[in-house]
C-alpha cells in the first residue's frame, strides 16, 4: 500500500528518540508496578511455583491481573484448560485496546508493530494514547514503556519469589488473605458506578452457584461470561 | 513447600507458555483483526466488562464462605483501596486487619 499525500494516518516515525522517551516517561509508572509485581512474586511462591517459573511468566505473560489469577487458580494437578481459558478471558481487553493503537500502528512495518504490542500492560498502553492523541508521532513510544513496565515487573517478580521461599507458614502473617485483599482492590479499581452493579452481582450469584454446583475452578469462567453477557442483554433492550 | 528455586517443571512451564501465547493473541489480535470489522457496540461492552466480572467471580464464592475476619478485613481492604487508589497500602490494611481481626474475634 502506498501512502499518499492526503492519507489521514498520523505520519508516526519509528527510533531511538521514541523509545527513550517513552521508557523514561514510565520508569515513575514502571515504580508501582514493581510493588505489584513483588507482591505477585510471592504469591506465585506460595502457590508452588519455582522463582525460576515464577519469573518465566512474567516475562513471557506481561499481565499483572491475569498472572495473579492464574497463581490463584493453580492447584496440583494444575488445571491446564480453566487456568488458560480464565487468562484468555480476562485478557481479552487487549483486543480493544490493541485496536485504539491501529489509527498510528498502520504505519509501522508489521515486525515494529507486532513486536510492539507483546509489550502492552494497561498502564503503559493509557500512557501511550495519552502521548500519541497529544499529537506526538512516536512510534516506538508504546515499546519504549513497555521495556520499562517490562524490566521492572520482571526484577520485582525475582524478588518477591525469592523473599516469598523463605516467609514459612503463610497465614501466620496473614498472607494467606493478600490474594483477596489484592483482588478487592482490583475490583474497586474497576468499579464504575451503578451500572455496574448488575453484571456484578450476575457474576457473583452465577459463580456461587456454580461452586456449589460443579466442581473444579468452572465458577471463574461461568460467572465471568454470565456478568458479561447481562451488558450485551441490557443494550437490547 | 521447598522447591528448588531453580526448578523448571514440564507441565508448568507448557502452561505459562499457554498462557503467553493466550495473552500475546489478545494483544495482537485487536491490531490484526478490529480495522477489518467492525466490532458491535455492545460487543465490545461485554468485553470491557469482562475483568471485572473475572474478579467477582473469583471473589464471591471466596468471600461468601468465609468466616467472620476475612468479611471485616474485607471491608477494610475496600475502604482503604477507595480512599488511597493504591493496592499496596489496601494490601497492607489488609493483612493488618485479618491478623487483628483473627486475634481479637
Amino acid at each position: 500500500m502506498t501512502a499518499a499525500p492526503t492519507d489521514d494516518a498520523p505520519d508516526v516515525q519509528f527510533g531511538w528518540t521514541g523509545l527513550r522517551d517513552g521508557y523514561l516517561r514510565c520508569v515513575p509508572v514502571a515504580l508501582g508496578v514493581a510493588g505489584y509485581g513483588v507482591v505477585f512474586g510471592v504469591l506465585a511462591r506460595e502457590a508452588g511455583l519455582s522463582v525460576a517459573e515464577a519469573t518465566l511468566m512474567s516475562a513471557t505473560v506481561l499481565a499483572g491481573a491475569a498472572q495473579l489469577i492464574a497463581v490463584e487458580l493453580w492447584a496440583d494437578p494444575v488445571p491446564v484448560a480453566t487456568v488458560v481459558g480464565t487468562v484468555l478471558v480476562v485478557n481479552l481487553r487487549y483486543v480493544l485496546m490493541g485496536a485504539a493503537l491501529r489509527p498510528w500502528f498502520r504505519r509501522l512495518s508489521p515486525r515494529q508493530a507486532y513486536a510492539s504490542v507483546f509489550f502492552t500492560a494497561d498502564e503503559n498502553w493509557a500512557l501511550t494514547m495519552g502521548e500519541l492523541r497529544s499529537g506526538s508521532r512516536q512510534g516506538a513510544f508504546l515499546l519504549g514503556s513497555g521495556l520499562a513496565i517490562w524490566s521492572f515487573w520482571v526484577a520485582a517478580t525475582v524478588v518477591g519469589a525469592t523473599a516469598g521461599g523463605v516467609v514459612g507458614d503463610p497465614a501466620r502473617y496473614g498472607l494467606d488473605f493478600a490474594l483477596t485483599a489484592v483482588f478487592l482492590t482490583i475490583a474497586v479499581d474497576l468499579w464504575e458506578g451503578p451500572s455496574t452493579a448488575v453484571p456484578w452481582g450476575t457474576a457473583a450469584v452465577v459463580a456461587v452457584l456454580t461452586e456449589a454446583l460443579l466442581p473444579g475452578r468452572w465458577y471463574v469462567l461461568c460467572g465471568a461470561l454470565a456478568g458479561a453477557l447481562t451488558v450485551v442483554i441490557r443494550r437490547d433492550a | 513447600m521447598t522447591r528448588d528455586p531453580l526448578a523448571l517443571a514440564p507441565l508448568t512451564v507448557g502452561v505459562v507458555l499457554a498462557m503467553a501465547v493466550a495473552t500475546y493473541l489478545t494483544k495482537a489480535g485487536g491490531l490484526w483483526v478490529l480495522g477489518r470489522v467492525d466490532l458491535p457496540d455492545r460487543a465490545e461492552r461485554a468485553l470491557d466488562a469482562l475483568p471485572g466480572a473475572v474478579v467477582v467471580s473469583i471473589l464471591a464464592p471466596a468471600v461468601v464462605t468465609a468466616d467472620p475476619p476475612t468479611w471485616l478485613a474485607a471491608g477494610v481492604v475496600v475502604i482503604a483501596a477507595r480512599r488511597t487508589g493504591r493496592v499496596l497500602v489496601a494490601l497492607l490494611f489488609g493483612v493488618g486487619a485479618i491478623l487483628l481481626f483473627r486475634g481479637v474475634l
